[in-house]
Parts: structure tokens; C-alpha cells; sequence
């Protein structure tokens, strides 16, 4: 167990390593930097005075010295400047990511609340009408874009009060900021619920053909003491195991969704940095998003290892 | 050589039946709802490959006398900012749907089949480098590769192609490189060593067609995440470019302020994209249930 968690920690270190090389060249190798749109939009091109803004920038430096700046940076929590505000990218980052924190944290809730036990409920009654519907609901959940899904939700708002929400103002109450962002994370959660459904069903029914579940049936345990006792027990084990695709799968959801209603959270920044190629804001953000998924898929190995004595992992 | 036996999967369901029809007519008897998703596809295919012969009006063409005229009995569902025909573009906008979800999945299956089996079939320091490419790919949300990509590549229907196809790599690249290593060791690819049989011929001849069945499954459910992704890509101005009819891009963020002036902009393109992804997932459920026995439920 040790040495697996050794190595298993050095080839996350080279993952992120890897990543963070790909982040930067792909970044670099776009066509037209902060300097040529900055340019492009002030509609004249001065040479000197463009040179002068890529080594302000240190745009001018090669790759390699670029790449160490920046990893050494953030190694020490600088973050460099934003191209465009021109203020430290840290300052433009951190109070963004409450927000979004909040929206993800609850759709999370959703997810989980509303997803696990319908995937049950859709297992436990495999083949009944009930299942099909469950089944065509999440299916469907899945296939429905989450910025239309979002947009379907502005509709109704616009229908029903003649207005759709604004959250440009931080809410003033723990209770006020639960009612404004519950209604986005909804949104993000309902499409993660749908996976939700979908992951709980099949681990369900792979433990309900167990052996050992015939052998509870068969020593005349009760259909909801082998559902709910032997078998959910085991089921939910594989399904906290993608929370690390479930994180992937709500940080998706964040970006449009934020975008469509307009909240300022970290994820629709995201992508306003790269409209605007605005390289330390988009690198270290993507860089930090790589983080939380190989970490969380980390841990989730870990807590793997851990919970279920079956796996025995040499080094 | 295929390695898909229907003859075995319909003798063991007790279906008598002769013939492609009545076997077609046996799986839609047996799963009702992949039934319905080739069906959608069907739809979705046909209005790809017929845009012209069903529309009345040029998806590009504007008229500032039909700016965001409401849904009429000539616009059977309305017209845009432009006046331009929104049925029209939405049936054109199949072929863009459609260009995207075939040319990315394609791509990123063959790259990803590619890597699968040289890291799986040769082993060695290729397994492990090829390990590691995956891990990294995989270790950015779908989307925000994708967005990577797309930022860094530009806005084009090829670079939008390119953008989601790498992403989709790592997936098939596991598939292919799990079934490899466990046919490697199988007799038949002893034997064909033993007569003598180059490795090349061996991978691509005798391994490749056995991993089909997974992969068959896998390509259909990423072909409507394609479609998801390229929709949400063009919605945020990231991926496919005006004019092209690009059914997220007809919800770009204007799309915000139709929500009160002309809804029709906002329902439309959503039902189309959804009802085709929906379309996909039901078939790529069915097909899975069909190919892969031990996901049978």
C-alpha cells in the first residue's frame, strides 16, 4: 500500500507535469497573441510600441524561459498579470471562486440526492414501466445541451415574472445566496443527476447478479433487506469512484451555464479569458482545473485502496 | 472477417428468423427504444443528406423585412435576427452536425485505436509513454480541452473537427489496448505467429477486428457528445463560424435576449440538438446491450 501510494503520487507529479507543457504550447502556438489583438483593435500598428507591450508582457523570451517563469510563479503563488485588467491574476481569480464553489457545491447536492436513488429505484425495478421511464429521463437529461436546459429556465422565468434573475450583486444573506444560486444549480445538477442515474443503475445491477445475493434470497431475506442492505451497500462503493469523471462532467456544465445566466463565477471567466487570449489568466486557470481532477481521481484511488479490502495493490 | 455474430446472439434469444428484415424486425421487437433512436437517426440522416429537396428557402440568405418574424404558415418555424429561415438552417445545420460528429469521432477513434494497440500489442516503454499521454489528456474536463483546442487552433469547421476529436482519444486508446492485452495471449495469435505471420499483419488482421464490438459502442455514444460538444463550442463563439448554420451557434448568447423577444430562436435549434444526441444514446444503449454481453441487462 505505501509503495503504491508512492508511485502512484509520482505519476500524478508527471501528469501534471505533462499537462502543464500542453496547456503552454498550445496557448503559445494560437494564432495572434495579446499583442496583435490589442493591435487589432486600436486599429493601427506602431512596431516599436508593440515591441515595447511583448516585453512588458515578456512575450519576447523564448518558450523555455517563458515556461519556467511561469511554473516557478505559481509554484510561489504568483500568478502574473492579466493581459487585459492588468491587474495580478490571483486578485482577478480569488473572488471568483466562491461563487462558483457555491453553484458547484450545491448542483453536486442535487446531483447526488436526486440521481443515486433514482438509479436504485431504477435497478431494484429493472424492466417495469417505472424503469423505462426513469431510463428514457435520464437519457434524455444527458442529451439535452445544459446551455439550452439553462436558456429553457431563463424562458419560464421571463413567462411566469416577466423578468429573468441577475446576480452581478453578491446576495446579502446565506439564505438570499441559497434561493439565487439553487436555480442555476439545478440546472448543472439535473444533467449531472442523469449520470448520476445512469452510473448507480449499472453498478446496482452488476451486484444484484452477485452470488452472493442469490444466497441472501435464497436464505429467504426480503426483497428490501437484499436491496437495500446487501446489495446498495456494495453498489455505492463504484459510484463514488467517478466522482472524479462526475467533477469533470459538472465543471462542463459550469461554464455554460454561468455564461447563460450571466453569473460572475470563475468558470465563465474562463472563458472570457480565452476570448480575450488572455494567457495568465487561461493557463493558470486550466492549470488548476487539471489539479482538482487528478487530485480528486487520486484520492478517489486512494480511498479505492482503502475501503474495499478485495484490491491488494503491490508496489 | 467480422467478429460480430448476430447468427449466434438471435439463435440464443430462440428468434426463427430468416433473412435481414425479419432480424431487423427481431431487434426492434427487442429493444423497443434502440428501435426509436435508428429511427431518429434515420431522420437526422435523411435531413443531412435532402436539405436541399425539403427546404424551400436558402438557410443563407437574409431579408431585413423578415427579422425575427414570428412562426407563420410561410416560416414554419420563424425567422432569425437576419430574416433568415430558421426551419431551413436547422435542416442544413444537420450536415454541419453531422460533418462534426463523423469527422471528429472518426479521428479521434483512429488516433485513439492506433495508440490502443501499439501500446497494448508491443508493450514495453510504448505502453508506458503511451499510459501516460492518456493520463494526461484525460486529466482536463472534456470541455475544456476542447476549448483549449478550439482557442488555440481558431474558429473553423476543420479546427472544430480537430478540437473534439482529441479529447475523444483516451477513451478509445483504453478500450483497444484492455482487449489487446487480453487477445495477445490468446492461441490463435500463437499459432499465427507460429506460421510465420508478421506482427503488423497479426495487429491489424487478426486483433483489430476482434476489438470492433467495443469500439462499435463506444464510436456511437461519443458521436452524440461530439454533437453536444461542437453545439456548446459554436454557442460560445468558440467553434464553428458564421454564416455556417451550426445549431449552437443559432443559440449563441444573443440567445439570452430571445428568451424574451423570440423564443422560437431559443426552442428550436435546442430540440434539434437534443432530439439528435437523444437519438444516439438510445442507439449507442441498445447497441451496447446487442455487442457487449457482460453490460447486458
Amino acid at each position: 500500500m505505501g509503495s503504491y501510494l508512492v508511485r502512484r503520487f509520482g505519476l500524478m507529479l508527471l501528469t501534471l507535469f505533462g499537462i502543464s507543457v500542453i496547456i503552454f504550447l498550445m496557448l503559445r502556438l494560437a494564432p495572434g497573441n495579446i499583442a496583435d489583438i490589442l493591435f487589432d483593435a486600436a486599429g493601427f500598428v506602431d512596431p516599436a510600441e508593440k515591441a515595447k507591450i511583448m516585453e512588458d508582457l515578456g512575450l519576447d523570451k523564448p518558450l523555455p524561459v517563458q515556461y519556467a517563469q511561469w511554473i516557478g510563479g505559481l509554484l510561489q503563488g504568483d500568478l502574473g498579470y492579466s493581459y487585459v485588467s492588468d491587474r495580478p491574476a490571483i486578485r482577478e481569480i480569488l473572488p471568483r471562486i466562491p461563487i462558483t464553489a457555491r453553484v458547484g457545491g450545491l448542483a453536486l447536492c442535487f446531483a447526488v440526492l436526486i440521481g443515486v436513488p433514482l438509479g436504485v429505484i431504477s435497478a431494484v425495478k429493472q424492466n417495469t414501466r417505472l424503469d423505462y421511464i426513469l431510463r428514457v429521463l435520464s437519457l434524455s437529461g444527458l442529451s439535452m445541451p445544459a446551455f439550452w436546459l439553462g436558456l429553457l429556465v431563463l424562458m419560464g422565468f421571463v413567462s411566469y415574472f416577466g423578468t429573468i434573475p441577475i446576480y452581478t450583486d453578491a446576495p446579502q444573506s446565506f439564505w438570499a445566496a441559497l434561493g439565487m444560486y439553487s436555480i442555476p444549480a439545478a440546472v448543472v445538477g439535473f444533467r449531472s443527476s442523469a449520470l448520476m442515474t445512469r452510473l448507480t443503475r449499472s453498478s446496482m445491477l452488476e451486484v444484484l447478479r452477485q452470488d452472493y445475493i442469490r444466497t441472501a434470497r435464497s436464505k429467504g431475506a426480503s426483497e428490501n433487506v437484499v436491496n437495500y442492505h446487501h446489495a446498495l451497500k456494495n453498489a455505492v462503493l463504484p459510484v463514488v469512484t467517478v466522482i472524479g469523471i462526475e467533477a469533470a462532467f459538472l465543471m462542463g456544465g459550469l461554464i455554460v451555464t454561468e455564461t447563460v445566466f450571466n453569473i460572475p463565477g470563475v468558470a465563465r471567466f474562463l472563458v472570457e479569458a480565452i476570448r480575450w487570449r488572455d494567457y495568465p489568466i487561461v493557463q493558470n486557470l486550466v492549470m488548476y482545473i487539471a489539479i482538482i481532477v487528478v487530485f480528486i481521481n487520486f484520492t478517489v484511488d486512494m480511498l479505492y485502496a482503502a475501503l474495499d479490502p478485495r484490491i491488494k495493490y503491490s508496489g | 472477417m467480422s467478429s460480430i455474430d448476430y447468427r449466434a446472439e438471435l439463435a440464443r434469444a430462440g428468434a426463427n428468423v430468416e433473412g435481414r428484415w425479419s432480424a431487423i424486425r427481431f431487434f426492434a421487437r427487442r429493444y423497443p427504444l434502440g428501435a426509436v433512436g435508428a429511427m431518429i437517426m434515420a431522420v437526422f440522416l435523411f435531413a443531412a443528406f435532402f436539405a436541399p429537396l425539403i427546404t424551400v428557402y436558402d438557410p443563407l440568405t437574409t431579408n431585413s423585412a423578415l427579422s425575427l418574424a414570428r412562426p407563420s404558415a410561410a416560416h414554419w418555424l420563424g425567422c432569425d435576427f437576419m430574416g433568415r429561415d430558421v426551419y431551413s438552417r436547422i435542416v442544413y445545420g444537420a450536415r454541419i452536425s453531422l460533418a462534426v460528429g463523423c469527422g471528429s469521432m472518426s479521428l479521434g477513434v483512429s488516433i485513439g485505436v492506433l495508440i490502443g494497440l501499439l501500446s497494448g500489442y508491443l508493450g514495453g516503454w510504448i505502453d508506458l509513454a503511451a499510459q501516460r499521454l492518456i493520463d494526461i489528456l484525460q486529466s482536463l474536463p472534456l470541455l475544456v480541452m476542447a476549448l483549449l483546442m478550439a482557442a488555440s487552433l481558431g474558429p473553423s469547421l476543420h479546427n472544430t473537427i480537430i478540437a473534439i476529436s482529441i479529447p475523444l482519444i483516451p477513451y478509445s486508446a483504453r478500450v483497444v489496448r484492455a482487449t489487446t492485452l487480453s487477445l495477445r495471449e490468446q492461441p490463435f495469435v500463437e499459432s499465427a505467429k507460429a506460421i510465420g505471420m508478421s506482427e503488423l499483419r497479426i495487429a491489424l488482421r487478426h486483433i483489430l477486428p476482434n476489438t470492433l464490438a467495443p469500439l462499435i459502442v463506444l464510436a456511437t455514444a461519443q458521436f452524440g457528445s461530439t454533437i453536444l460538444t461542437e453545439a456548446t463550442l459554436s454557442f460560445l463563439g468558440l467553434g464553428i463560424p458564421e454564416p455556417h448554420p451550426s445549431w449552437g451557434r443559432m443559440l449563441s448568447e444573443s440567445a439570452a435576449e430571445y428568451v424574451r423577444t423570440a423564443p422560437w430562436l431559443v426552442i428550436f435549434p435546442g430540440l434539434a440538438i437534443s432530439f439528435v444526441v437523444f437519438g444516439t444514446n438510445l442507439l449507442g444503449d441498445a447497441l451496447r446491450d446487442i455487442l457487449d454481453p457482460r453490460q447486458r441487462s
